[in-house]
């Protein structure tokens, strides 16, 4: 009998639904009524309160995503089937994306609020004319440690290696970043197409992983395992020590004396998108000088708004009661002498990106 | 007429070959096919780097599927012996965690294996590091438990034992007692009608179990990236990476998926003759 | 043999379910903590529960989740039934290696199965995509030419791993059948429909339920094959988690295990002292 109770629960829920998903099976097409845009970022990327404000304010649905890396973006994107509208690649992944004709060219008449952001992270390298992208966030990457559990002051990306540190240590979890880690610390450029430094590299971390001092790879997991004390080294972004230093106060930031990444993720269409339209009304709204400042807020990111990134400190002041420290302004909004300590990720040839994807797999062999 | 109801199988029939059989066909071509689009063998010749995540994948699996064995088969049989109401309850129980989702069950060893989880701080609270530092000397914070290939073990048990009691009970909980009776009447001694009749005669719930807990377990990506740190890496992990991940290759991740699948068709029809063909359909 | 149960048996008992429920019983714990810790106690707190009614993609996670269960269960058991009468009255020499076939999705491990459909709906994407837009082109249509992996694709990859199941649940009360039954039916007078619908399906419907049960089952818990098949804009509850769990990690994962785990606990009680009470009423009967 208690078949007959189960298959009653089971055709009322079917029922039910059946009747429901007519209304909500929004086609994705042309032509309905619902307008909708497909957003892919990174994870702890954005106020959420701002998307809901975009909706109340335009009624265009927010599809909002996450992907933890450039290289997983790139993966879902390569394999088909994704329907993103605007998707916030950084640097050296639009260029690769350019390449692979894959980036919609933006009609910026619909995006006024582009002239707000400041000339120097307009023209960049990945779009050198400007025609694919809105910078959305930048900053610096660096070693975060905790204070408490780390007794000295780490300024080499040696510790990232150092066999001292056991167990302690957070790889990042991307080719690039931790290829670029290693060859930054072998005092390679993190642009080299050479073979041999690429794989000098990976045997640098290769037997870091041998010898323990990894104690797991990890991407946006890492604010539960710093916040926590879980581990006591990682590297990771600016933006986001800022934000995991609100839970833990004991984490430090460096950009280490060897030079750094710094880097910019920019607001891109799709060339297949089906909501361009709306697209660049969510970019517009993004870059508008209001959402930047609520953005930073939140996500400690440094904005590319030329207003917003003046106005933050007297922002904070404002919201807080408290003058934003000097200090942690230049962690999120890099001054010129670090960023010339840094080097921009540049979009690599295919076979040096083959490379970088052979050794990676290996490296998790 | 009888003829005339084979004809219901029609559509399925069409269906099967639309979603069935053509996308392994695809995984097929994939695996000999390159970037570019030619014919080529590359993907097969170079997994052979990949060895050691096939033996790890193997390794592990193995060892998860015998825990559950050597835990579920006692307990089934031990179940078995218990009051109806008893053994009604006691199943509900064990298939209870199985309608919630495994992810959830993963991610709630996580916090209790962790460097800094809730088992580490139990020791650390009764002074258990205390004690063994001053016994031996060391200066031990906490056992070392998550992004262990242990870890991913316990996972693998945690998540698949269901599978195992269930099949083996089922057989189990049907034996015709009045077989064993009368092996003991003709006077074989306990170890001896569990050899020559138990045993044999639930095998068929141990070859399903067995086979409900290893595939799974072979090809998991979800437990060895939470419960491993990602440095544990499986067939699985191997695969999504190339699918999803963070290295895009599909043809290497179709060659790995087409030789794991061979590689496992292979241990099961071997363990089903093993089990002299049984037709094995204890599902729940 | 049906000797007591020794103490040691019930000992071991214990600790396989201690084993079994600590981890969900330090879930639901944590879904109370008044802090984001995992592992420290903070004070009692119902936020999260709170939170996650208010989290959309949560909440739309989970209609995704039931929608394509019960659709996927339901019409997984209709063609499935339908399926297993087929095969059944089939000859040998067309069954055997139909049904090596309908194992295939059983047996392959599911990253395999959803790898493969994944490949199978993006080339049959582009394929259409060509034949649309020569369509568009020549006859005036106005066809979508870019189709997207979606609810439609992993309801459809949902459908085929759930038939076999209910193939395998039906078969069995099929061969249990007197085959004379529908003979008998068509003597007295019955059409052949009739003879289906008033003979057939009663004798099997102990399988179809289970079936049905047993599909809705796999369905729900289905994380691997979902997230190869439901494209970027989908997700059930169990991708929603996945990709929670490799963000900074909030106790409304604790609150979703919680409620799940009350409502399946409710659900089971009620189920079973429904049949304990019509054991008890049977009982009762047979005495009298």
């Amino acid at each position: 009998m208690k078949k007959t109770v189960s298959l009653t629960v089971a055709l009322a829920l079917s029922a039910g639904l059946l009747a429901g998903c007519s209304g909500t099976a929004s086609n994705p097409g042309s032509g309905s009524e619902d307008r909708v845009v497909n957003v892919c970022s990174w994870g702890e990327y954005i106020d959420e309160s701002l998307i809901s404000e975009f909706e109340e304010q335009t009624g265009i649905k927010v599809n909002y995503q996450t992907v933890p890396s450039n290289e997983e973006l790139y993966s879902i994107l390569s394999l088909g089937g994704a329907n993103y509208d605007v998707i916030v690649p950084s640097d050296y992944m639009i260029s690769q994306l350019i390449e692979e004709d894959m980036l919609a060219e933006l009609n910026y008449d619909n995006i006024p609020n582009f002239d707000l952001i400041a000339d120097r992270f307009k023209n960049l390298s990945y779009d050198p004319e400007n025609k694919y992208t809105v910078p959305y966030a930048w900053g610096t990457l660096g070693i975060i440690y905790n204070s408490s559990m780390v007794d000295e002051e780490i300024t080499s990306w040696d510790a990232m290696f150092d066999t001292k540190y056991a167990d302690q240590v957070l790889m990042i979890n991307n080719s690039r970043d931790a290829l670029g880690i290693a060859l930054m610390d072998l005092g390679y450029s993190v642009n080299t197409d050479s073979e041999e430094e690429l794989q000098a590299a990976y045997e640098r971390l290769a037997k870091a992983k041998e010898d323990g001092v990894y104690q797991a790879f990890v991407m946006d997991e890492i604010f539960d395992k710093m916040e926590s004390g879980e581990a006591a080294i990682s590297t990771y972004y600016a933006g986001d020590y800022l934000s995991m230093l609100q839970n833990n106060p004991d984490l430090k930031y460096v950009v280490p004396e060897e030079g750094s990444n710094w880097f910019v993720d920019a607001m891109c269409v799709l060339k297949d998108a089906e909501n361009k339209d709306e697209a660049e009304e969510w970019i517009n709204f993004m870059c508008s000088t209001e959402a930047s400042l609520r953005n930073m807020d939140y996500i400690w990111y440094a904005s590319p708004n030329e207003e917003a990134l003046e106005q933050y400190p007297a922002y904070y002041e404002e919201n807080y009661g408290e003058p934003l420290d000097q200090e942690l302004y230049e962690i999120m909004a890099a001054p010129q002498e670090v960023l010339d300590r840094c080097e921009a990720y540049l979009v690599r040839p295919v076979e040096t990106r083959t490379l970088y994807n052979d050794l990676w797999t290996q490296l998790s062999i | 007429m009888k003829n005339r109801l084979s004809l219901f199988a029609g559509p399925y029939v069409v269906w099967m070959a639309l979603f069935v059989v053509i996308p392994i066909l695809m995984i097929v071509f994939y695996a000999f096919s390159s970037a570019d689009g030619g014919f080529t063998l590359d993907n097969f010749t170079r997994i052979g780097e990949y060895l050691p995540v096939f033996l790890r994948s193997f390794e592990l699996a193995f060892l998860a599927t015998l825990i559950c064995l050597l835990i579920g088969y006692p307990i089934s049989c031990a179940l078995a012996r218990e009051g109806a109401q008893f053994q009604r309850i006691a199943m509900m129980l064990i298939m209870l965690p199985m309608w919630m989702n495994f992810l959830l069950r993963t991610y709630a060893w996580m916090s209790i294996l962790e460097n800094t989880g809730l088992l580490n701080r139990f020791f650390s609270a009764i002074g258990l590091f205390d004690l063994i530092n001053s016994i031996f000397g060391t200066d031990i914070q906490y056992f070392k438990m998550i992004n262990t290939p242990g870890a991913v073990v316990l996972g693998m048990v945690y998540n698949f034992l269901p599978f195992m009691i269930l099949p083996i009970y089922s057989v189990i909980v049907k034996l015709d007692h009045r077989l064993i009776e009368a092996a003991r009447d003709l006077g074989a001694d306990s170890a001896t009608v569990f050899r020559r009749v138990t045993l044999p005669l639930s095998l068929p719930g141990v070859l399903s179990g067995i086979t409900m807990v290893f595939v799974p377990a072979v090809s998991t990506f979800a437990i060895s990236q939470l419960l491993g740190g990602g440095k544990q890496m499986l067939l699985g992990n191997l695969i999504e990476m190339q699918f999803k991940g963070a290295a895009y290759n599909p043809y290497l991740g179709s060659a790995v998926a087409l030789v794991m699948m061979i590689v496992v068709v292979i241990c099961m029809a071997v363990m089903n003759r093993f089990g002299e063909g049984e037709e094995q359909a204890v599902v729940l | 043999m049906k000797n007591k149960p020794s103490v040691f048996s019930r000992v071991f008992m214990a600790l396989v379910f201690v084993f079994l429920y600590a981890p969900i019983f330090v879930l639901i714990v944590f879904s109370f903590n008044d802090s984001n810790s995992r592992s420290v106690w903070a004070g009692f707190t119902l936020d999260w529960y709170v939170e996650l009614f208010k989290d959309q993609q949560i909440i739309d996670a989970l209609y995704t989740t039931l929608a394509v269960s019960a659709l996927a269960s339901v019409i997984a058991t209709v063609a499935g039934t339908f399926a297993a009468i087929g095969f059944y009255n089939m000859r040998r020499r067309w069954r055997t290696p139909l049904m090596t076939v309908n194992n295939i999705p059983m047996m392959n491990a599911d990253i395999v199965t959803g790898v493969s459909l994944c490949l199978f709906f993006v080339a049959a994407f582009g394929l259409w995509s060509t034949v649309a837009s020569w369509l568009n082109a020549n006859l005036g249509t106005a066809l979508p030419t870019t189709l997207y992996l979606g609810f439609g694709t992993m309801l459809v990859a949902h459908i085929t791993f759930n038939i076999p199941y209910v193939i395998l649940s039906v078969m069995p009360k099929l061969r249990q059948m007197d085959k004379n039954l529908v003979d008998a039916a068509q003597d007295l007078g019955c059409t052949w429909m009739q003879a289906f619908w008033k003979v057939v399906v009663p004798e099997i419907k102990p399988g179809i339920v289970n079936g049905l049960l047993i599909a809705f089952t796999m369905s729900v818990d289905d994380f691997v094959i979902s997230y190869f098949t439901a494209g970027s804009s989908t997700a059930n509850l169990a991708m929603r988690i996945y990709a929670m769990t490799k963000k900074r990690i909030s106790p409304k994962v604790n609150a979703v295990s919680t409620l799940l785990f009350v409502t399946v606990l409710a659900l089971l009680i009620v189920i079973n002292v429904r049949e304990a009470r019509q054991a008890k009423a049977e009982e009762r009967r047979k005495a009298a």
